[in-house]
């Protein structure tokens, strides 16, 4: 399974696509592409909003869904939907709490 | 200190002008990411994991109180209250809006700072020992010379797209604190036999996936000399270095391809047509920018032994510091003192802006203004009256800032790996802590004695893991950490590449295996006065690897 993310251009917020509200800066809730289909379907969202100009550094990344949470396969996606781990008062982990 | 003239007033600030115009041409969607991501980098902008990143040039690790509340300032009012300082002595905010920059770049450039060549295939922000003006041990500050390079290396236009980025370091000493052996070009300030100043030269030094040891390719070249000579090196470079190939882009490989005494040949070659050319420098000049950089006036103050021995009797933990944190100055009623920015369990480098605001108070109030960054990752005030050490101490205690591991083994290097880093295969930080948390006894420390530990999150090695004592590299296995670790490693003037010890560790098992490594050290040197490098350079890597990896390493 796969979902889409980037950064946003304006703040370089880490961002992830949902069909309902669109580019949002946390990853639960983000539309998941669980077939070739999908993903194309998601990639071309990619692409558009890069063109766009309102994100930067689209990828899709792989992710399982844990107890219906959403939990990226890298860690390094997983740094990046929680924070740093030195500081849990900075990145989504700190609204979080 | 330097102080900009005119032009550079004007240049600083059509730069500033010029990129914000570039930023708002991209926030209104007239560029795209690829035209404007050059720029971007050229102003010092990167994108990390979790947002932008500015980094902000620091020549020569010096700064003025008024520069670091300033960065204080923006820590506060563009970023989250805190600062990164770095191993190329400059400082990181991790949370700038790209939105923000323009006003940022302002700010900088009205205490005289900016980003430029922070980035980039270019000449970047030139290094030195961060004791200069101050060690006993000097020749001559190597900072004029750092200046020089500095003006005549900003947007050089036949030198700002390079094969790859290129970092000179300098040092006015025998004793090497800048680690000048591991940068493109290290210059070694050191007089002649006629009591003249000139350098000698070594190129080719560096770390990242293929680490060197720079080549000696001059014994002395007269200061006048510095420009032209530099060119020299840089056009055999520029003209033959591998640009079909990133990994084998930096001079070290081409110096390595090329052979050290054909490459010298060649450069001096290129010299021959250079030296009596307008790039010799006339005295006055070199002269008149040593002028900016002349000591503070330091006044006798022989009353310090009573007062210190006392301090000393009075408070255990300030004589722990002044043993760990002082060093001596060439003046000997003052010392140098280093700020310890490693916390036990905090961010190597990190400072919040109330610590930064405070050190600028200490600096006025003590240290003659000034303030320098070591390539260490801990701020340094060189100048400081023996009689004054308790005071400054009290107050470095107050912010928390008065950590007496200066050269101890929790006085670690880490890059700022996967917690923010875009290219990192591993966390450093984390580990940084945890080896700090459980080495955190002070008594314990100390029996060990002098110990550099270092840590990258990748092959890059920012966190200079190749010339740790101890090395640590973060690699990705499988989808997991792992580190993996060198030994034997040293970047000063005997500097040498540590060797990997065996198989990497977990993130749960690194901080053990250092703690092995520590206790072989411990039962095998020889007697309390050998160190950790010492010993390994004596003894090489068998025991260590016997402990680590017992039957597994005898099977090897
Ligand atoms: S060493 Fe690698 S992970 Fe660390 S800061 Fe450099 S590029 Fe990033």
């Amino acid at each position: 399974m796969k979902v889409l993310t980037a950064n946003r251009l304006t703040d370089g917020e880490a961002v992830w696509y949902s069909d309902t509200n669109g580019w949002q800066d946390v990853i639960q809730g983000s539309t998941l592409a669980e077939d070739k289909t999908g993903e194309e379907r998601l990639d071309a969202i990619g692409k558009a909003a890069f063109a766009q100009n309102l994100v930067t550094d689209v990828d899709l990344i792989d992710v399982n869904v844990v107890d219906g949470a959403i939990v990226p396969q890298r860690l390094r996606e997983r740094i990046r939907a929680a924070g740093p781990t030195n500081r849990l008062d900075h990145g989504k982990q700190a609204r979080a709490a | 200190m330097y102080r900009y003239d005119e032009f550079d007033h004007d240049f600083v600030k059509a730069r500033v002008a010029e990129f914000t115009d570039q930023v708002n041409r991209r926030l209104a969607g007239e560029i795209t990411e690829d035209q404007f991501r050059p720029l971007r980098l050229m102003n010092g902008v990167y994108l990390q994991l979790h947002a932008y990143m500015l980094r902000i040039a620091i020549p020569y690790g010096t700064l003025n109180p008024r520069q670091l509340r300033m960065l204080a300032h923006i820590a506060r009012t563009y970023d989250k209250g805190y600062g990164h300082f770095t191993t190329r002595q400059n400082l990181q905010f991790n949370w700038p809006a790209l939105s923000d920059v323009p006003a940022i770049l302002s700010d900088l450039a009205s205490v005289e700072m900016h980003c430029i060549q922070t980035s980039g295939n270019c000449i970047r922000n030139v290094t030195a020992d961060h004791f200069a003006g101050a060690a006993a041990d000097e020749v001559a500050d190597p900072r004029p010379y750092a200046e020089i390079l500095r003006q005549w290396s900003s947007v050089h236009p036949e030198f700002s797209f390079l094969p790859r980025k290129f970092k000179i370091a300098v040092t006015g000493a025998e004793r090497d604190r800048a680690a000048i052996q591991t940068h493109d070009i290290g210059l070694h300030l050191k007089k002649n036999e006629k009591g003249e100043l000139g350098f000698a030269v070594y190129v080719g030094g560096g770390q990242g996936r293929t680490p060197m040891v720079a080549k000696k390719i001059r014994d002395f070249l007269p200061e006048k000399d510095l420009l032209s000579y530099t060119t020299a090196v840089l056009r055999v470079y520029n003209l033959n270095g591998r640009r079909d190939n990133k990994y084998k882009a930096r001079i070290k490989i081409l110096v390595h391809e090329t052979g050290v005494d054909e490459f010298a040949r060649q450069v001096e070659a290129e010299w021959a047509d250079l030296k009596d050319t307008e790039l010799a420098l006339p005295q006055a000049d070199i002269r008149a920018i040593e002028a900016y950089f002349a000591p503070p006036q330091l006044p006798d103050r022989p009353e310090d032994d009573d007062r210190i021995k006392q301090a000393r009797l009075d408070s255990r933990s300030f004589g722990e510091w002044l043993d760990q944190n002082v060093v001596t100055h060439r003046h000997p009623d003052y010392a140098a003192v280093t700020i310890s920015l490693k916390g036990i369990g905090e961010t190597p480098g990190d400072a919040s802006a109330e610590q930064m605001e405070a050190v600028a108070g200490i600096a006025e109030d003590y240290a003659f203004n000034e303030i320098r960054v070591s390539h260490e990752q801990n701020l340094i005030l060189p100048h400081v009256a023996r009689a004054d050490l308790r005071a400054v101490y009290d107050r470095l205690v107050e912010i928390g800032l008065a950590t007496a591991n200066s050269n101890l083994i929790t006085d670690i290097i880490a890059c700022p790996g996967l917690d923010y880093c875009a290219l990192a295969n591993a966390r450093s930080i984390s580990v940084a802590q945890d080896i700090s948390r459980r080495f955190a006894s002070l008594e314990r420390q100390r029996e060990i004695g002098e110990l550099k530990l270092k840590i990258s999150g990748c092959i890059n090695a920012c966190g200079h893991h190749h010339v740790g004592h101890i090395g640590i590299l973060g690699v990705e296995k499988k989808g997991a950490e792992l580190y993996q670790v060198t030994l034997g490693g040293s970047g000063d003037e005997n500097t040498s590449i540590g060797e990997i010890i065996g198989r990497g560790f977990g993130p749960d098992e690194i901080t053990d295996a250092i703690e092995t490594i520590v206790q072989t050290y411990l039962a095998v040197r020889n007697g309390g006065d050998e160190k950790f490098l010492d010993t390994y350079r004596r003894v090489g890597p068998a025991p260590f690897k016997e402990a680590l990896y017992g039957s597994e390493a005898r099977a090897a």
